[in-house]
């Protein structure tokens, strides 16, 4: 690790923070529909969809309101990849997408999840990457956001008869937040070097003189909004490790940024739609707590280099550069990784699968913790609330009352929809990674043995339940019984999950907001957001222990002994 | 009023059945055992889950010492697994026995007892016998001298004097009469004089002593929604570990050999929350014990919850802020008097008055005087105090001397009064007293100040509760001037003054508006539908029936004070949940660093670099992390029953302590246990 190195990391955090204040601010005014400065482009909209945006839903109809928007957007997009042999904008003439791939890939797009069983360039046509891919990439973010909003209503005051609407959020969301941002981004990265344009590919003559076929494309607003929505979906294979996706240490700096800002800036909406903006920074110091920690973590543990290298007599001072951007070093890397796996984005600049052990597990525990640090766009808020309303809920007893969040009694019903929340990560993760590894058919997809392959494994199913969608490497992804699988874990990380979320928001929006006094639990502190992250700890991380100590923790033991599987 | 600090809630006349008492923990013992049916663990799903994988381990090794296989170890995973779920249902049955003690206590007063009953309301003289137990709702009994009352009930005619030491451990008889705020009468209570006529209230089985005799039993105890929600957490987290261990099957085949269902059924039981799990109901029982202790019924668990949660207190002023009677504070002389003929002209004229004012005209002439007074003069005249008159005094003689309301006394007066005198009378008025006007022979003398008392030491207990964040409310009948004089000098944040009972039921319904809780304690029967609103209603067991049916909770003792140790108890409980909950989760770390490396330790011999304690072997280390798990619960259930010590303050500084205290002791407790179980172990030669 160099100082050098931990001023660019501090630099860019410092960027992000800057930002999400101003940020935080306009995303409460857009949710409270006082941003009206498209309302000549909005107003059409609603009359068009035969939306009222003043008429209020309670959490079910907003809840159903958001289900039927998604399964349209997953039946077109569906549809869209089959057919794309058919549609105009292919100049590359692919062909449809396999039936197994089409439902994966549309079932990722749809859940923000953007795992990619395949590679961009040499599968996916231009009206794919345009109207699909890129159209789910701002639909599901804004689903992500509008629920966020929703949920941080039913805090903001008692016996509310509604959380907002959905059609209305979902517009104001993409009009107003998702489009600008993506629009000046995305100028930004054309400026930086990234392609835009609908040519198929470019051909170039090697300095061996052979002929180089290099694919292009509308790629340049696709990564903006890929990172400004956590979706993470690379328009090339090789994701932000391309360097048509990776130009230059700035766009990196500027994909990191981008893939924190509106979690971040969401955090801080919620205190301000609470009415107490202290709320909301109690919960970003969580966030920015585990994030500077586990780049720290990746930081110290690749700088640390291999065991195996160091005793063959390698430069110590290189570190493990393997799998790593050599372009732009080892703390940019770091810092990526922990924040695209902390936020529920699966963009990826390096290689997991290169990483040492314990720099392979840092993502993979960061995404098994409940994607919440500070998770995906909308997402990582709603999970961390559910967070926040357990560790109230346990130690909130601790000071003689019964345990209130923000005014709002913490019951049974809440305790009972948070839990089943809850058990979504581990029903989904534990249990198709342990059948996985019996499964001959899925054993198949494994390229390492040992504990390696596990890690393998273990991170295909955490990428998908929990939505990330980045990959660890080293499985053939593309197979029936992964693609199936893989595909219903995506869906049970979103769904199965919001649902429940949802409904603890309904629920909490009927109760009357308690005064607070000296007797109240304080929720705003460095006391509660200390609690808070051991609560995520032991909560969202402990019952992963045991899968963790066979794959990246037997690894690292095992390296250091300098035993290799 | 005595002055005990906040943090040491005065000790009721009831004791508690000590802990180590023999009887008590061999009954218990036997319940436990009988607890072990599953039918009735199923409502405890932690201990439920701990009983099945106990069964299931149980088999496993009696099959491998059937087929020759190694069992000891097997049998020791089985053994301290069935001692986890006794040791859970044992805290329970200590709880209820100690309910039971107390619950016995409250029964043996009832006995066989024979009604009087009225066969004509209005005739005395006809009565027959019959049984209490087969009285019903509406009967009229006839309850003598000697008599012991037959049931609950409401007095109907009559006047007597009633020894409700049965029911209140309290000796001095109290009055009980027709109409008015003393009608209500307690089955088991004797009438020691008089005799009264008793309107039946409450049929033999659901009166007021069997309700509460079910309760602390345990025996028709609801779980509070508080309890409910955390059983609901405690089986979301054993559902997680469940799923955490099953699937450890796939991933330990991966590489290895999966671990023996006996190791895997040590670390379920090892992760699970069986130490809040076990301590539970013990918790919720103990607590509604030590209101009971306290000589407080509650008619449910929920309200002792709910005492918790209080924002606001409405206290009468009368008699729990300040002393029952106002007080003499001071003399003070008309121009050209000494201070002293004032004071021997009020000792005299307070010869003759008995009430605690007189005394207390003389106890202050005395302190302030020295003047000792003498026995009632031969010959003087006693002048009593009438409404009409508004005054009272002493006739020796020709020397008559006379004290009362000041308007009453000027009228007497041959002179107006000095303009200096106006002043000072209107000055104690001002501040919350009462002045009474002395005359000696036509002269005015002077003033005596009356004050209301403030007891010892509420000041202070204001404060602790406004640490605690609860509003003090003041409730008096006294104009607003005297009012906000009083509750300035008693320290309470807020007042009603003038106050009518609908009054108060606006105040509770404007503060409940407002999102708060609401406690008051009161008696009247224009206190019910208060006592009824209010989210805590403390009525006094002194009081009418119509108070008792509308409060959730009576106070044997008839001390409105109780109300704030009530609302510890409340907290008290509460906290004892969570602190034991985030014990029972923090515990959970230090089991992973001894079980799984013993686990893994075959495929992976690397990973017995997680063996931090140096358990002596993988076997030592997951019967130690077992055997620590079951004893925890034995080790806590004294606290559990005597409740986590409580110190009023606001909720930052309590939770600072107990995260502290029982989040990282919980954290790293489990280090020390295991490591000296294990230590034990290699002694006696197991590992």
């Amino acid at each position: 690790m160099t100082w050098n190195g931990w001023a660019q990391i501090a630099l860019v955090l410092a960027a992000i923070l800057a930002t999400a204040i101003p940020l935080a601010r306009y995303i409460a005014a857009v949710a409270a529909g006082r941003v009206r400065f498209l309302a000549a482009l909005e107003r059409p909209i609603y009359a068009a969809c035969g939306i009222d945006p003043a008429r209020g839903m309670g959490w079910r109809g907003y809840t159903l309101a958001m289900l039927a928007a998604n399964a349209a957007g997953f039946v077109l997009l569906y549809a869209l990849l089959r057919l794309q042999g058919v549609l105009p904008l292919n100049p590359q003439g692919f062909d449809g997408i396999a039936p197994w791939l089409a439902f994966n890939t549309a079932v990722s797009f749809v859940t923000n999840t953007d795992w990619q069983a395949y590679s961009g360039e040499s599968a996916m046509s231009n009206l794919s990457q345009m109207a699909g891919l890129s159209v789910q990439n701002f639909l599901s973010a804004a689903t992500g956001i509008a629920l966020a909003l929703a949920v941080s209503r039913a805090f903001a005051a008692g016996k509310l008869q509604d959380l907002g609407n959905f059609w209305a959020d979902f517009v104001r969301v993409t009009l107003y937040l998702l489009l600008p941002l993506s629009l000046v981004l995305g100028l930004a990265f054309v400026a930086m070097g990234m392609p835009q344009t609908l040519a198929a590919n470019a051909e170039a003559t090697t300095l061996e003189g052979a002929t180089q076929v290099i694919p292009l494309g509308p790629a340049a607003f696709q990564i903006a909004i890929k990172h400004l929505g956590t979706n993470g979906g690379g328009f090339f294979g090789a994701n932000s490790a391309h360097p048509f996706e990776g130009p230059s240490a700035l766009a990196t700096a500027a994909q990191i940024w981008a893939q924190q800002i509106i979690p971040f800036a969401l955090a801080l909406a919620f205190g301000r739609i609470v009415g107490d903006p202290r709320q909301g920074r109690a919960l970003l110091g969580v966030m920015l707590v585990y994030v500077v920690a586990a780049t720290a973590l990746v930081y110290a543990a690749e700088a640390g280099g291999n065991p195996l290298h160091l005793a063959a007599g390698l430069d110590p001072t290189l570190g493990n550069m393997e799998g790593k951007e050599v372009r732009f070093g080892m703390a940019l890397t770091a810092l990526f990784t922990a924040t695209t796996t902390g936020a529920s984005c699966g963009a990826v600049n390096a290689m997991f699968d290169s990483f040492t052990p314990l720099g392979g597990l840092v993502p993979l525990f960061l995404i098994q913790l409940g994607e919440v640090l500070p998770g995906g766009v909308g997402s990582g808020l709603y999970g961390m609330l559910v967070f926040a309303l357990l560790a109230v809920f346990i130690a909130g007893l601790m000071v003689g009352r019964t345990p209130e969040y923000l005014g709002k009694k913490v019951q049974a019903r809440e305790i009972k929809l948070a839990m089943l929340a809850v058990l979504v990560l581990p029903a989904a993760i534990l249990g198709f990674g342990a059948v996985s590894l019996a499964l001959p058919a899925a054993v198949a997809s494994i390229q390492d043995a040992g504990p390696h392959g596990l890690s393998e494994m273990l991170y295909a199913y955490s990428s998908a339940a929990g939505n990330n969608g980045s990959a660890f490497g080293g499985l053939t992804a593309d197979t029936p019984w992964l693609n199936t699988t893989l595909g219903i874990a995506m869906l049970l990380g979103r769904f199965a999950y919001v649902v429940p979320v949802m409904a603890i928001a309904g629920s909490i929006a009927a109760k009357p907001k308690l005064a607070a006094s000296a007797g109240t639990f304080p929720t705003h502190g460095p006391l509660f957001a200390g609690l808070l992250a051991g609560v995520i700890l032991i909560l969202g991380g402990l019952q992963f222990m045991p899968a963790l100590a066979l794959g990246p923790l037997a690894e690292h033991f095992a390296l250091a002994a300098g035993k290799i599987f | 009023m005595d002055a005990t600090p906040l943090a040491a809630p005065r000790r009721g006349t009831r004791t508690a059945a000590a802990l180590a008492d023999p009887a008590l923990l061999r009954r218990a013992a036997q319940d436990a055992l009988r607890k072990l049916n599953p039918r009735h663990l199923v409502r405890n799903p932690v201990i439920f889950t701990t009983e099945v994988v106990a069964i299931l381990v149980t088999l496993l090794a009696a099959r491998a010492f059937a087929t020759g296989q190694p069992w000891p170890f097997q049998a020791g995973i089985a053994l301290w697994l069935w001692l986890t779920v006794l040791f859970a249902t044992f805290a329970e049955a200590v709880a209820e026995g100690r309910g039971r003690a107390q619950a016995d206590a409250l029964r043996r007063t009832r006995g066989e007892t024979v009604a009087k009953l009225l066969l004509r309301p209005d005739d005395r003289a006809l009565w027959q016998p019959r049984a209490a137990a087969e009285l019903r709702v509406g009967d009229l009994v006839l309850v003598e001298a000697g008599d012991i009352v037959p049931a609950d009930g409401e007095v109907a005619q009559g006047i007597a004097s009633v020894n409700e030491a049965a029911v209140t451990g309290e000796s001095a008889a109290v009055i009980r009469e027709s109409g008015g705020d003393r009608s209500a009468v307690t089955g088991g209570t004797l009438v020691v004089s008089d005799w009264i006529v008793v309107r039946v209230t409450a049929a033999a089985g659901s009166s007021f002593l069997d309700r509460m005799i079910a309760l602390v039993e345990g025996a028709s105890r609801q779980k509070t929604p508080n309890e409910i929600a955390l059983d609901i957490l405690l089986a979301g987290m054993t559902i997680i570990f469940l799923i955490a261990v099953a699937t450890l099957v796939g991933f330990a085949g991966w590489n290895g050999q999966a671990p023996s269902v006996a190791v895997l059924a040590a670390l379920l039981v090892t992760l699970i929350p069986t130490t809040i799990g076990g301590l539970l109901s013990a918790i919720g029982i103990a607590g509604m014990d030590r209101l009971v202790r306290f000589n407080v019924l509650a008619t449910s668990g929920r309200a002792v919850e709910a005492a918790g949660d209080v924002d606001v207190l409405l206290l009468d002023k009368t008699g729990t802020i300040t002393l029952g009677n106002r007080q003499a504070a001071a003399f003070l002389p008309a121009p050209g008097v000494s201070e002293r003929e004032v004071a021997e002209a009020a000792v005299l004229a307070s010869l003759g008055d008995e009430t605690p004012e007189g005394r207390s005209i003389l106890a202050l002439a005395r302190d302030r005087h020295g003047i000792v007074p003498a026995e009632l003069p031969h010959g003087a005249v006693v002048v009593p105090f009438t409404a009409q008159t508004r005054l009272s005094g002493l006739d020796l003689g020709a020397d008559k001397l006379r004290k009362g309301a000041v308007d009453a006394v000027l009228a007497l007066l041959a002179a107006p009064a000095p303009a200096g005198f106006r002043a000072s009378v209107d000055g104690i008025a001002r501040a919350g007293g009462t002045p009474l006007a002395v005359a000696r022979n036509g002269v005015l003398l002077g003033a005596i100040e009356l004050k209301d008392i403030v007891k010892d030491g509420m000041h202070a207990r204001f404060e602790a509760l406004r640490a605690m964040g609860i509003r003090t409310v003041m409730v008096t009948g006294d104009n607003r001037l005297t009012a906000a004089a009083i509750a300035a000098e008693a320290g309470v944040d807020d007042f009603i003054a003038e106050a009518t009972p609908e009054q108060k039921l606006a105040y509770i319904r404007a503060a409940q508006a407002e999102g708060r809780l609401v406690a008051m304690a009161g008696d009247g029967t224009n206190d019910a539908p208060a006592l009824a609103q209010a989210d805590v209603g403390l009525a006094m067991q002194t009081g009418t029936q119509a108070a008792r049916e509308a409060g959730n909770m009576v106070d044997l003792d008839s001390d409105p004070t109780k109300l704030i140790e009530v609302v510890e108890i409340g907290k008290q409980l509460l906290i004892t949940r969570g602190a034991l909950t985030t014990f029972s989760i923090a515990n959970d770390v230090a089991k992973y660093f001894a079980i799984l490396p013993a686990i893994f330790v075959a495929s992976y011999p690397e990973l017995g670099a997680l063996n931090v304690m140096a358990l002596a072997s993988p076997e030592s280390a997951i019967l130690s992390a077992v055997i620590f798990n079951a004893l925890i619960i034995v080790a806590l259930v004294p606290l559990a029953l005597r409740g986590v010590r409580y110190a009023p303050g606001g909720a930052a500084a309590l939770l600072r302590r107990n995260l502290l205290v029982y989040g990282l002791g919980g954290l790293l407790a489990p280090f020390l246990g295991i490591k000296l179980i294990d230590l034990f172990l290699v002694l006696i030669g197991i590992a």
